[in-house]
């Protein structure tokens, strides 16, 4: 078995990290930080996702297939939002002849 | 190794060379369903983006009527079940038979919590008539936006639901797995299914992660 085991210690850590960062998102959400609070609420879920991505499924020892398959997979749900974004957001931004 | 006919066991079919092969195949395998899984969802967070883009405000008074604390528990709850999962998975991988089955059940009663905080959630919305219908009212909103508030409601509940469904499943396969660790199916040197079953347990964890903050958090100062 060439499966790497963690220690107890770091899944805690990685644990008392993520329940940080949920109080942390909770309390700002009742700042008004303006247009700036759906980037911070954003950040601190990529941050969640990245700590159990990489430590809970053990991305961190996966092979390099498998590490390149789950980019591969966030890269069609990019294009899949930014395609998708980038014509809703600019329909009004050019005039149709004859409108 | 490969060159002499083996002994077919759990941890080494006959069509792999090696133990670690057909470990590295199942976690690939895995991988590649979260794939399509984390497309399925996808589709429902675009679907979310537009309509806050285009209806923000009615769709701030609509967040903001969600319950805060409870959506902030049930986080709290799922991230233990999920602490609870990873080390049912290290229990297995060394072996360690009465801890898997223990750390399993406490990510399943997690999980029940969840479920239960979630359909508590669900009575109250459906008593405030918050369910997109005839009856639909969400107070703060303008009769003629009243339709763009049900949308808001039709996406919580459409993704919420999804996610409670996946979570449904979760706890199937755990009782699954609790069953068979019982009959002492799991070894440290085959344990794949729970190390599988925590990787799905993680992805559902992650999609409320991003669930969470969206339908409750992102829009509330503005209220």
């Amino acid at each position: 078995m060439s499966a790497h085991i963690d220690s107890v210690k770091t899944y805690a850590l990685v644990f008392a990290g993520l329940i940080f960062l949920t109080v942390a998102t909770t309390y700002v959400a009742t700042v008004d930080l303006g247009p700036f609070s759906v980037v911070v609420a954003l950040g601190i879920a990529v941050c969640k996702m990245l700590l159990v991505a990489l430590f809970f499924m053990h991305i961190r020892h996966s092979t390099k297939l498998t590490k390149l398959v789950v980019l591969g997979g966030l890269l069609w749900l990019g294009i899949l939002l930014t395609l998708t974004m980038s014509d809703i957001l600019t329909r009004g931004a050019l005039g149709v002849p004859g409108r | 190794m490969a060159s002499q006919a083996h002994v077919e066991t759990l941890a080494l079919r006959e069509q792999f060379d090696t133990e670690a092969q057909q470990k590295d195949a199942s976690t690939l395998g895995m991988w590649i369903f979260l794939i399509t899984e984390i497309m399925f969802f996808g589709g429902m967070f675009l679907a979310y983006t537009v309509y806050r883009g285009a209806f923000p405000m009615v769709f701030a008074v609509a967040s903001s009527s969600l319950a805060l604390i409870l959506g902030a528990v049930n986080t709290v709850v799922l991230l233990c079940s999920s602490f609870t999962m990873v080390l049912a998975v290290r229990a297995a991988q060394l072996g360690q038979q009465r801890a898997i089955i223990l750390f399993l059940i406490l990510t399943l009663l997690l999980g029940g919590v969840f479920l239960g905080v979630k359909a508590y959630e669900w009575k109250d919305k459906f008593e405030e008539h918050h369910i997109p219908g005839p009856t639909f009212h969400l107070e703060g909103v303008a009769t003629d936006q009243q339709g763009h508030a049900q949308l808001f409601f039709s996406l919580y509940f459409a993704m919420t639901g999804l996610h409670a469904l996946h979570m449904v499943i979760g706890v199937g396969i755990l009782t699954f797995l609790i069953f068979q660790t019982r009959k002492g199916r799991y070894t440290a040197d085959y344990m794949t299914p729970v190390d599988v079953a925590g990787l799905y347990w993680h992805f559902v964890d992650i999609i409320w992660i991003f669930l969470f903050p969206l339908l409750y958090l992102i829009d509330r100062h503005m209220k």
